[in-house]
C-alpha cells in the first residue's frame, strides 16, 4: 500500500494516482527529428533497482503531475515535488 | 465419548450463568459463554473430532489456538456455510452449528480410513509417481477420484447473506497482540500521550497469561491493565481482530470478527469488518507457539500440546483425562504437569533431557509426580483415544517402559510467531539460544517485544515492553515520564529454551511420526523427499506439502527444518525458511470483498438521460463503467430486430441518440491552438472560430491513440471531444505534456464530460427536426454549414450545436447543460414528433458508423497506424506532431500490414461475426490468417451483412473473395473485400 505525499494535497494512498513511468528521461523538444532520438526516449529506460524517480498524477485530487522518489526494492517513498518545477530546472540547466 | 473429560465446577474464564446451546453433526450440546467450540466439545467428552486429510486417521485437538491443524469444522448452514474453521479459536455462541469434516459416514466409523491401510503407497510425491498413464489425460482421470477421497471441508455455492464492511483507521502506535508484552508497551505509549490501537485475535486480552489460573496474580495484573487502558481516551482496543498482513508504508490489514453478535446482514449489521490501518509505529507482540514432539503415532486423539492442556484446564476449566503423561524437552511443560497434578490427575513427566533443574524436581516430588529424565516417547497406543505410551531413550534403542494414560501432553519448544514481521521481506534469523527463529530485523518504526523476540521470562518481556512503548511514543513525539510496570509475580518460565533433538525413527515401518498434522506429512515423507533429491526447503515444502495447509505449518515448520538440517548435515540457519506471506490466518472472501459485491464491484456511470431511457423502454449495455441505452422496445422485441428498425428510421427520417458519454474537454489559453496543433496529426492552426474539425492523435510510438472532433469557440478557447473509452487517458496525456515537457505553453485543460449532455439528431430530416425544436433560430446550411458550430440561447439555456456526422446522414450534435438534458430531450421529441423522430440506441449508432466506414473503438486498439486505418492522408502536413517520427519507422510502413477494408457477405442468410479470422479463398483454414473482422452490422443500405476488417495488404485486394472463419462456432462464410465506405462516398448527405 504505497502512500504518496502530494505537495498540494498531503499524503494519499497510491490508488488516487496514475503512474506515469520513468521521470529521469527528458522528452525531446517537440520539433526534434530523428528516429533514434524518439526511439530511445519512448522505448528505452533503465530498469532501476533502488532509488527511482517516476511520474505520478494525482488524478483523484489536484490533477498535478508529480515526480516521486521511490526505492523500487523497498517501496519506500522518499519525497515528491511538482513535475513542473523540475522541468523548469531542466530548462535553467540548459540555458 | 469418554468419562475422562469433564468440566470443573469452579474456575476458568467462562460464565456458568450463561449456558449456550450449539450443535455438532445435528446433535444438540451445551457450553458456556467464554468457551471456544473446542473447549465446549472437550467438556462434553467429545475428543474424536475428525479424520486427517490423507490417511483419514482419527484426530483430536492438538492445540488451543490458531495454530490448530486437526480440529477443523464446517460451521453454519446454507449460504453461511464456512468450511475449515478451527474449533480452537472459534468463540462459542448460542445456536452455533458445527459439522465434522472429511469423515463419512461418521468420525467414529469412516470408510475412507482404508487410506491408512494403503499408506505405504501414499508417501510424499505419490501423486507424481503413481497416477501416471499413457496419455496426458490420465492424471485428469485419476484426479476426479482423488479429489473425492482426500480433502477437508466443502464450500457451498449459495450466496452469502452476511454483510462485510471495510473501514480505514489511523493511529500513532499499533500494537499487535495483547499478551503481557503487548499490553505493557501499549499502556506505556498511551500514558505518554500517543494514540494507541491494540489488536488481539482472541476475545480476551492477556495472551500467555490466560494459561494461568484465575486465582493467580496474573489475573489481577491483567484486570488492572485492562481497566487503565479502558479509561484512556487515546486507546482503542479491538478484540477478535486478526492482523492479516503488514504492507508498504506501515499499512496493516485487520479483520474484526463479529460472529458472536450473530449479526443480521439484512439489517446492515456486519459480520466481519476489514480495517486498513496506517500507523506511524508498529509494535509486534505476537508471541510464540508451542511445537509438538515427533514420535510414532503422535497424532492420536488425546495427544496435544502441553500448553494447550494447561489452557483447557485454567481458562476453560476442562479436565482432559485421569492419567496424564507430559513429554517434553524444555522447562515450560512442567507448569502443565504441576497444574494437572494440583487438580488430582496423576502425572508422569518424560523429559528428554538428562539433567532437570533442582527446583522443578522438588516441585514434582511435592506433587507426587513421577519424573523420568532422559526419557522420550517411543510409541503411542490407542486408535481413537490414547491409552498407553511406550517410553525409551531419546536416542535409538529398545523401549524401556510403558505407562497407561489417556492424556499425552507434549512440548517440543517454542517458535516465535514471526510471520507479520517477515511480510516486508526481512527474513527471520535463527537464534540458537532459543532453538527457534526470531525476526531478522525490523523496518524503521517497527518494534518487536516479548516472546516474539526470543524473550524467555515474563519479567524480561514486561521490562522490554516498557522500553518499546516509550520508544514508539517518542517516535511520534510523545514524551512523558515513564511509570515503571511491574510484571505479575508468577514463576512459570513460559517460553523456555528447548533443544531441537533428532526424533527417533519409528520402530515399526508402518508406524507414522507426524510432522505436519494437517497435511499428513510424516518423518518418513521428509526422509523420502530428501533421498529423492528434494533437499532445499522450498522443494521440501512443495514436494511433501508440508506447511501448505490452512495452518500454514505453524506447528510443523521449525521441526521440519531441524529434520532437514540433520539430513543434509547442515546447521539450521543454512537450511533457511520459506517465505511468509499474508494472510496470517485464513480470511473469508467476504471480508476481502467488503461492500464491493455484485454491481458494486465498481462504480456505475450513467448519462443524465438514464432514467428517461429506463422509463421509455430502453435496454442497456455496459460500455466500460457506463450504462448506455442499447436499443428501444418501440423498435422491436429483441436487439436483433430493434436495431435494424432504428437504422431504417435514421436513414429515412430522423433519429435522436444519447452521446453524453463522449469525453469532453474544455481548452483555454493563448497557446490553446499550439497545443492542439502539436497533438493532432492534422492541421488545427488554421481552424476558424465557429468551425469543427475531426482530429486524430497518435501516441508517442506512432500508433493511433484516439480520435474526436474539436471545435473552435473563440480565439483562445476550444471544445474537444474524445472517444468514451479514452476520455480520461487523453486528459491525463495532455496534462502530462503540459506539466512535464511543454511548461512554457499557457493553456488550461479541464474535463467537462459530466457538465454537458450530448444528443445526436441524425437523418435526412434532422435540420427540419431542429428547426421545429428551436423556432426563431436560423439553422440553414449557410448559417450552420457542415462542420460548423453555433452557440445559442434557448429559453435561457445555453446550447451548443455542432454540425457533424457519425452516421453519414445530415446530423447535428446538440450539447445541453446536463441539468437540462431531460427537458431538452423531451422537448425535441415532442416538437419534432410529426417528422417521426424517435430515440435510437447505441447498437444503431454503432451500425450506422460502420456503414459509413468510420473507425471507432474496435479499430482503435493501439496497434494500428493512420495508414492502417485509411487515414494516411491526414498526417502529411509538414508540421511536427506527437508520434510523427516513430510512425515512420520501417515496421509501421510495411506493405503487408493489415489495413482497413470493408467486407460484404456473399452467402445470404448467414451472418458475419466480429472477430472472424480472414483467409484468402484458396488458403488453408488454419493459423492466424490474413486479418480479422473488427466490426459487423446488418446494413439496411445493402440489405446484407457488412463488416469492417483489417486485412493484409488492405485495399489492394478489393473485389477478391475471402473466407471469414469463426472457429468458436465452426462457421465459415464467404465474403468479398470492398471499400469500407458503404454509402454516400461523396458525402452528399452530410452536406445537404
Amino acid at each position: 500500500m504505497l502512500r504518496i505525499p502530494c505537495p498540494v494535497c498531503g499524503v494519499r494512498d497510491y490508488t488516487e494516482f496514475l503512474y506515469g513511468g520513468d521521470a529521469s528521461k527528458r522528452r525531446p523538444a517537440h520539433e526534434a527529428s530523428g528516429l533514434q532520438t524518439w526511439h530511445d526516449y519512448v522505448f528505452l529506460f533503465d530498469n532501476v533497482k533502488g532509488a527511482h524517480r517516476e511520474f505520478w498524477q494525482h488524478v483523484v485530487g489536484c490533477r498535478q503531475w508529480l515526480i516521486v522518489d521511490r526505492d523500487t526494492a523497498t517501496n519506500r517513498v522518499a519525497g515528491s515535488r511538482l513535475a513542473r518545477t523540475e522541468t523548469s530546472a531542466y530548462e535553467d540547466r540548459d540555458r | 465419548m469418554t468419562r475422562g473429560c469433564y468440566r470443573l465446577a469452579k474456575g476458568g474464564r467462562i460464565d456458568r450463568t450463561a449456558p449456550l446451546r450449539f450443535s455438532l453433526d445435528g446433535k444438540s450440546l451445551s457450553g458456556f459463554s467464554g468457551d471456544s467450540l473446542a473447549s465446549a466439545l472437550l467438556a462434553d467428552g467429545v475428543t474424536l473430532i475428525g479424520r486427517s486429510f490423507k490417511y483419514h486417521r482419527p484426530r483430536g485437538f492438538l492445540s488451543a489456538g490458531v495454530e490448530e491443524p486437526n480440529g477443523l469444522f464446517t460451521l453454519g448452514e446454507d449460504g453461511r456455510t464456512e468450511p475449515n474453521v478451527a474449533g480452537t479459536s472459534t468463540e462459542l455462541f448460542a445456536g452455533l452449528v458445527a459439522r465434522r469434516q472429511n469423515c463419512w459416514p461418521s468420525a467414529a466409523f469412516d470408510l475412507m480410513a482404508i487410506n491408512s491401510w494403503i499408506a505405504p503407497l501414499l508417501v510424499s510425491g505419490f501423486y507424481y509417481k503413481t497416477f501416471m498413464g499413457p496419455t496426458r489425460g490420465s492424471w485428469m482421470f485419476y484426479e476426479r477420484f482423488i479429489r473425492r477421497a482426500a480433502g477437508l471441508g466443502r464450500a457451498v455455492h449459495q450466496r452469502d447473506p452476511d454483510r462485510y464492511e471495510t473501514r480505514h483507521a489511523f493511529t500513532d502506535v499499533l500494537v499487535i497482540g495483547a499478551g503481557p508484552a503487548g499490553l505493557t508497551s501499549a499502556l506505556t505509549a498511551a500514558r505518554a500521550g500517543a494514540r494507541v490501537l491494540i489488536v488481539e485475535q482472541d476475545w480476551l486480552l492477556g495472551g500467555s497469561l490466560l494459561r494461568e489460573g484465575v486465582e493467580s496474580p496474573a489475573e489481577t495484573w491483567l484486570r488492572q491493565i485492562e481497566a487503565e487502558l479502558a479509561s484512556l481516551s487515546n486507546v482503542e482496543v479491538l478484540r477478535r481482530t486478526t492482523a492479516l498482513g503488514v504492507y508498504d508504508a506501515n499499512t496493516v490489514a485487520l479483520v474484526e470478527r463479529r460472529d458472536h453478535l450473530q449479526p443480521d446482514g439484512a439489517a446492515g449489521e456486519p459480520r466481519q469488518i476489514t480495517v486498513t490501518v496506517r500507523a506511524d509505529a508498529i509494535v509486534y507482540a505476537t508471541g510464540a507457539a508451542e511445537r509438538p514432539l515427533i514420535f510414532a503415532n503422535n497424532d492420536r486423539p488425546g495427544v496435544m500440546l502441553a500448553s494447550a492442556a494447561r489452557t483447557y484446564l485454567n481458562r476453560f476449566a476442562v479436565i482432559l483425562g485421569k492419567r496424564a503423561l507430559v513429554a517434553t524437552n524444555n522447562d515450560s511443560a512442567y507448569a502443565t504437569a504441576f497444574d494437572l497434578a494440583q487438580h488430582g490427575i496423576s502425572v508422569t513427566i518424560a523429559d528428554q533431557r538428562a539433567e532437570v533443574q533442582r527446583s522443578l524436581q522438588e516441585q514434582a516430588r511435592d506433587l507426587e509426580i513421577e519424573l523420568l529424565p532422559d526419557t522420550a516417547v517411543v510409541d503411542v497406543l490407542g486408535g481413537k483415544r490414547v491409552r498407553q505410551v511406550i517410553l525409551g531413550s531419546p536416542s535409538e534403542g529398545p523401549p524401556s517402559t510403558r505407562r497407561e494414560c489417556d492424556l499425552l501432553c507434549m512440548s517440543g519448544g517454542w517458535s516465535p510467531v514471526v510471520h507479520l514481521t517477515s511480510h516486508g521481506g526481512i527474513k527471520p534469523r535463527y537464534c540458537p539460544e532459543i532453538a527457534g527463529f526470531v525476526p531478522g530485523g525490523y523496518a524503521e518504526g517497527h518494534y518487536g517485544v516479548g516472546a516474539l523476540t526470543g524473550s524467555v521470562t515474563l519479567a524480561d518481556a514486561v521490562k522490554h515492553g516498557v522500553e518499546v512503548g516509550r520508544s514508539a511514543a517518542a517516535q511520534v513525539g510523545c514524551e512523558f515520564p515513564t511509570i515503571a510496570l511491574l510484571p505479575p509475580s508468577i514463576r512459570s518460565a513460559d517460553h523456555a529454551v528447548a533443544v531441537l533433538g533428532t526424533p527417533r525413527t519409528p520402530q515399526k515401518r508402518t508406524n507414522k511420526a507426524f510432522v505436519d498434522f494437517q497435511n499428513d506429512v510424516t518423518l518418513k515423507d521428509i526422509t523420502v523427499a530428501h533421498q529423492e533429491g528434494y533437499e532445499s526447503v522450498e522443494h521440501l515444502k512443495r514436494y511433501t506439502t508440508l506447511g501448505m495447509g490452512t495452518d500454514q505449518g505453524k506447528t510443523s515448520n521449525i521441526n521440519a527444518l531441524a529434520i532437514e538440517a540433520r539430513l543434509r548435515g547442515l546447521e539450521i540457519p543454512a537450511v533457511g525458511t520459506t517465505t511468509f506471506r499474508p494472510p496470517y490466518t485464513p480470511v473469508s472472501f467476504g471480508a476481502l470483498a467488503g461492500r464491493s459485491v455484485g454491481k458494486h464491484f465498481r462504480p456505475t456511470r450513467r448519462s443524465p438521460l438514464h432514467d428517461w431511457h429506463l422509463a421509455h423502454g430502453a435496454a442497456f449495455t455496459e460500455a466500460g463503467p457506463w450504462l448506455r441505452a442499447w436499443w428501444y422496445r418501440w423498435a422491436g422485441p429483441t436487439v436483433e430486430q430493434a436495431y435494424i428498425e432504428e437504422m431504417r428510421l435514421v436513414r429515412s427520417a430522423v433519429g435522436l441518440s444519447d452521446a453524453s458519454t463522449l469525453g469532453k474537454i474544455d481548452i483555454q489559453g493563448p497557446d490553446a491552438t499550439e497545443l492542439l496543433n502539436r497533438i493532432y496529426v492534422n492541421d488545427f492552426a488554421r481552424l476558424p472560430v465557429g468551425k469543427t474539425r475531426y482530429g486524430v492523435m497518435l501516441a508517442d510510438d506512432g500508433t493511433v491513440f484516439d480520435d474526436g472532433s474539436t471545435t473552435r469557440l473563440d480565439e483562445t478557447r476550444y471544445f474537444m471531444t474524445t472517444t468514451t473509452a479514452h476520455a480520461a487517458e487523453v486528459l491525463s496525456w495532455m496534462e502530462f505534456l503540459l506539466q512535464t515537457a511543454w511548461t512554457d505553453l499557457k493553456v488550461h485543460v479541464t474535463s467537462v464530460t459530466d457538465v454537458w449532455a450530448a444528443m445526436a439528431v441524425a437523418g435526412p430530416k434532422a435540420r427540419a427536426a431542429l428547426e421545429l425544436a428551436l423556432p426563431g433560430h436560423d439553422l440553414s446550411d449557410t448559417r450552420l454549414p457542415y462542420m460548423g458550430c453555433m452557440e445559442i440561447e434557448y429559453e435561457g439555456v445555453s446550447l451548443r450545436l455542432i454540425r457533424l456526422s457519425f452516421s453519414g446522414e445530415l446530423a447535428y450534435e446538440v450539447y445541453v447543460p446536463a441539468e437540462y438534458a431531460v427537458a431538452f430531450w423531451e422537448h425535441i421529441l415532442s416538437r419534432a414528433a410529426p417528422l417521426g423522430i424517435k430515440p435510437v440506441g447505441l447498437e444503431t449508432v454503432a451500425s450506422l458508423r460502420i456503414e459509413k466506414g468510420h473507425v471507432a473503438g474496435l479499430e482503435l486498439d493501439h496497434r494500428n497506424t493512420l495508414k492502417d486505418l485509411g487515414l494516411g492522408r491526414m498526417g502529411g502536413t509538414g508540421k511536427a506532431y506527437v508520434g510523427r517520427e516513430l510512425s515512420q519507422r520501417p515496421a509501421l510502413q510495411a506493405q503487408e500490414r493489415w489495413s482497413l477494408v470493408g467486407i460484404e457477405c456473399l452467402e445470404p442468410g448467414k451472418p458475419l461475426r466480429g472477430g472472424s479470422i480472414l483467409f484468402g479463398s484458396g488458403d488453408k483454414i488454419e493459423g492466424h490468417g490474413r486479418g480479422y473482422i473488427t466490426s459487423v452490422t446488418w446494413s439496411t443500405e445493402r440489405e446484407n451483412f457488412i463488416a469492417l476488417a483489417l486485412y493484409q495488404g488492405g485495399l489492394k485486394h478489393i473485389g477478391e473473395e475471402i473466407i471469414c472463419a469463426y472457429p468458436l462456432r465452426g462457421e465459415q462464410v464467404r465474403g468479398r473485400i470492398v471499400s469500407p465506405v458503404f454509402l454516400d462516398p461523396k458525402g452528399e448527405r452530410l452536406r445537404a
